[in-house]
């Protein structure tokens, strides 16, 4: 019995051990905590490496990244906070968990509108949220996002849940730009135009296109990328390829972009390292890698666009603010509430 | 001393020592014991109340306006679905493997518990799939039909409440099916051959005689069945449905408001509170002699099925096999074989070992936990303690990730708090002694799967009638002995139950493992997740069959054990 035990014992130990290694403070290395998947940068990061080499350790956190940080402290870990939308970022900011860095290099690469004036984040690329209209059902080659409140589209309008980051962001820009009262009779009549109730992803809604279920969806322009050339799952190509893709408000204000960005973390172990990494991901070489790997917008002026990027079409960008598209993110939220969007 | 000396640390720890035990002041230490145990599982839930208090309850009423009545409408609407068709499911399926003889019920019997390795989303994912437009169903309807739109024909909508109440209910019904085995082994045999010799049908005797009888062990199922289903997110954000659950998320998240969220979680524990507190008092209602329960009935003749029955019953058991595990397996298969093609990822190797590894361990230390909670509420039942233990194992009730931000606050705080002093008094950091490691993970699945152990354990302990102990009492056996040597042999099935339940359980954690694991630990579940969230869940296949057959070796090494017994 005692030897047993003891053999327990010592395997728990072992066990425990083993998976327990933290080795997140070595020298030349570089802590990421990500709200986005590591192995979407992980091309970028390898490039990092082999040109510095620093050693990246990128861990993927989904929710909770604000919490954690603050939770540790002055031990945090974290160097580098990747994100993927601008409320985060700026929660990033609010939360006290970022600093202020100030950088010629990465003042140069990344444009005034996409950075924070102290430095306490960075914007990386811009994502447009974009209308995937069926090619064989929807005539038009123009729209505005004011329009999808209209009564012809009742019954043909898809789109993911109106909580999802991407869609708050919209209706927090529309609140920005047309005013709160007006948004919330704009939301009202959109979801009375909505084919079915909201649910699936952002792909799943171009499936609905292609599927019949609806004539138009709500996206984000690189999924029709990622659907093209999806290799593992061909029939995604069949999708895309049944839907246009139309720039609301183009002849306006612009289309709704949101951002993907960077912040240093207040407490970075290794700030030379982080900031090193912060200037090779604004910098042209990244700024092309990932424009290529994921089809969203790079930031850099000037950066070649991706040959499916480019087939898109023309972007014009809505130059709203980005922090005020944060600001009404929470009253976007409860909007979505009030008019029982999701219901 | 010598004797003393010889104990490991873990006995003296759990207060095991029969010298302990024998004086008064023994019990006392257990008690104590019991209580920092209990309090250290229910540390989630109070640092919830803290935050939660900490609030100004705008979003209250906000919620309270908006989404409250909606949401738990839909809650509501879930849970009893859920809970009505996984009591059919398992209770029936149990009932016809354990009284009956059939075609293939030996295999029937264990793969009834397949499902169990399905994580919900997966299985979300899977039946949308296999039900949805490009389907095979679906493509099988058009092609027969000449349909070219999904706006020529109505079809079953997956993404809806019905379909979530059914996507949930096919991989979680094992756990009342696994309970009420459990209970129709050892107390049904008995009273079923005492009813048909006085002549009742087969029918009769399982609603009127065995239904009742194994109501405890139906409602224990059902239970966890309920506090898994509430505590989904993954599956109901792909299938579109706004639990209360969600509106946690949405509070937190978008409207920057973390106190707000963890008032609602709060709202969801009242809402198990008040069904562990209903079922109680029913069952306190209910009389039946524990002493005779527990006789076990040697050859004991399963009732042999012929012509149309024995079809049916093979029909009705293998159903529930076929939508909860054939289904997703299909389909993932169908998936892995093509990335297959792709090229196989060295990583995965790593995250299966990481999970087997992390599952082991906590199944290992949950379940010496839950059996030291539950043999201690043996034989110190008072109703305090009593009380403690079943709040603190509410937490099973809560989304993963406020589990985990619950226990990573204030040990963050603890880590923190060590670090500063270390390096005040000793000139050295300590860094983020617990957090920065996979002890956190551990301790979060320990909490977290708490009420899957306990539960099970308790059961069984209730089957073993408490006469048993006091005889090895009187013959002189210590405390310790008597846990040991005897109570501990006859438990076994239940403890396997469980540590298998808790292994496969954190098998398919994701939403705590996400948010506290460390550099460079990854699991199966984060693999999948990882490839999911970027859409290309097919690459995932293989790591989902993956856990699935996993899932499946402790499953067999449980059906081994409690064919033993």
């Amino acid at each position: 019995m005692t030897n047993i035990k003891q053999i327990l014992t010592a395997g728990i130990s072992a066990l425990i051990i083993s998976v327990s290694i933290p080795s997140a403070f070595a020298s030349d290395t570089v802590n990421i905590y990500s709200y986005r998947q590591p192995e979407l940068i992980a091309p970028l990061l390898e490039a990092f490496t082999n040109e510095t080499g620093i050693e990246v350790k990128a861990l993927y956190l989904g929710k909770g990244v604000l919490e954690r940080i603050k939770a540790e402290g002055k031990n945090s870990p974290a160097d580098v906070i990747l994100t993927l939308d601008i409320s985060r970022l700026v929660g990033l900011k609010e939360g006290g968990v970022t600093q202020s860095v100030v950088n010629t290099k990465i003042d140069a690469n990344i444009p005034s509108q996409y950075r924070d004036s102290e430095g306490n984040w960075f914007g990386l690329t811009t994502r447009a949220r974009v209308v995937f209209a069926s090619r064989e059902r929807v005539e038009q080659n123009i729209i505005t996002y004011e329009e999808l409140a209209e009564e012809k589209w009742k019954g043909r309008i898809c789109t993911r849940s109106g909580q999802n980051a991407y869609n708050i962001a919209l209706i927090a820009s529309m609140i920005a730009n047309i005013g709160e009262e007006e948004t919330k009779t704009w939301l009202r009549k959109v979801k009375a135009n909505l084919a079915r109730s909201p649910a699936g992803n952002d792909r799943a809604q171009v499936k609905a296109v292609y599927s019949g279920e609806c004539d138009i969806a709500i996206g984000n322009t690189y999924y029709a990328g990622k659907m093209r050339t999806n290799e593992e799952n061909p029939e995604q190509k069949e999708w895309e390829a049944s839907v246009k893709i139309l720039f609301p408000n183009s002849e306006g204000r612009g289309t709704h972009v949101n951002l993907s960005g960077m912040a240093m973390a207040k407490y970075a172990p290794n700030p030379k390292n982080a900031l090193a990494l912060m200037e090779f991901l604004s910098s042209a070489k990244a700024q092309e890698i990932y424009a290529e790997q994921v089809y969203e917008y790079p930031i850099k002026a000037g950066t070649k666009i991706s040959p499916i990027v480019e087939s898109f079409g023309k972007i014009k960008p809505d130059n709203l603010a980005l922090e005020e598209i944060a600001k009404n993110a929470a009253i976007a939220s409860r909007m979505v509430d009030e008019v029982g969007f999701d219901n | 001393m010598r004797k003393e000396d010889k104990l490991s640390w873990w006995q003296a720890l759990s207060g095991f020592r029969p010298s302990l035990l024998i004086d008064r002041l023994g019990l006392d230490r257990l008690s104590l014991v019991l209580i920092i145990i209990a309090l250290l599982v229910a540390m989630p839930i109070f640092t919830l109340f803290v935050i939660a208090l900490s609030g100004d309850f705008s979003s209250l009423s906000h919620l309270v306006k908006n989404v409250i009545p909606h949401a738990s409408k839909t809650t509501f609407l879930l849970l009893f679905g859920i809970a009505f068709l996984t009591a059919i499911i398992g209770s029936l399926s149990a009932w016809l493997v354990s009284f009956f003889e059939f075609p293939f019920r030996k295999t029937l019997s264990i793969a009834l518990m397949l499902p169990l390795a399905v994580p919900t989303y997966i299985n979300a994912y899977a039946f949308v799939e296999f039900f949805g437009f490009t389907g095979p169903i679906q493509s099988l309807v058009r092609n027969i039909f000449g349909f070219t739109s999904s706006r020529d024909y109505w079809f079953f909508e997956i993404r809806s409440l019905g379909g979530a109440i059914i996507v949930l209910s096919l991989v979680l019904y094992p756990y009342v099916y696994l309970s009420m085995r459990a209970i129709f082994y050892l107390q049904g045999r008995k009273v079923i051959e005492a009813a048909s010799l006085l002549g009742a049908g087969h029918g009769r005797i399982f609603t009127n005689i065995l239904l009742p009888l194994a109501r405890p062990a139906l409602a224990l199922g059902v239970i966890l069945v309920l506090m898994e289903a509430i505590n989904d997110i993954g599956a109901m954000e792909y299938l579109g449905v706004k639990t209360l659950t969600f509106s946690i998320y949405s509070v937190w998240l978008n409207q920057g408001d973390f106190a707000g969220a963890a008032q609602i979680a709060l709202i969801l524990l009242v809402i198990i509170l008040a069904l562990v507190i209903f079922e109680r008092l029913a069952r306190n209602k209910q009389v039946f002699s524990e002493k005779e329960a527990s006789i076990k009935i040697n050859g004991f003749q399963r009732v042999k099925l012929n012509g149309f029955a024995k079809w049916v019953a093979l029909f009705a058991s293998l159903t529930p096999v076929i939508l909860g595990f054939g289904i997703p397996f299909f389909i993932l298969g169908f998936f892995a074989l093509r990335s297959l093609k792709t090229g196989f990822d060295a990583s995965l190797i790593n995250a299966l070992f990481t999970s087997i590894s992390l599952a082991t361990i906590a199944a290992i230390i949950t379940v010496m936990v839950a059996l030291f909670l539950s043999y201690a509420i043996r034989i110190k039942n008072t109703k305090t303690i009593r009380t403690l233990v079943r709040l603190a194992t509410l937490g099973y009730a809560l989304p993963g990730t406020i589990i985990a931000l619950g226990i990573f606050l204030p040990l963050a705080r603890f880590d923190n708090f060590v670090d500063f002093y270390m390096r005040d008094w000793f000139g050295f950091s300590t860094g983020l002694l617990l957090t920065g490691s996979s002890i956190t993970l551990i301790f979060a699945y320990v909490v977290r799967f708490m009420v899957i152990a306990e539960g099970t354990i308790s059961a069984g302990f209730e089957k073993i009638p408490n006469t048993l102990d006091q005889a090895s009492l009187c013959y002189g056996k210590s405390r310790f002995d008597t846990f040991f040597k005897i109570l501990l042999p006859l438990m076994r099935p239940a403890i396997a139950t469980a540590a298998l339940l808790v292994f496969i359980d954190v098998l398919k954690e994701l939403s705590a493992t996400l948010m506290l694991r460390p550099f460079g630990l990854e699991t199966l579940s984060i693999y999948i997740h990882d490839l999911a969230s970027r859409g290309r869940i097919e690459q995932a296949g293989l790591a989902s069959l993956i856990i699935m057959l996993a899932g499946l070796i402790p499953i067999i090494i449980l059906m081994k054990t409690l064919q033993k017994s």
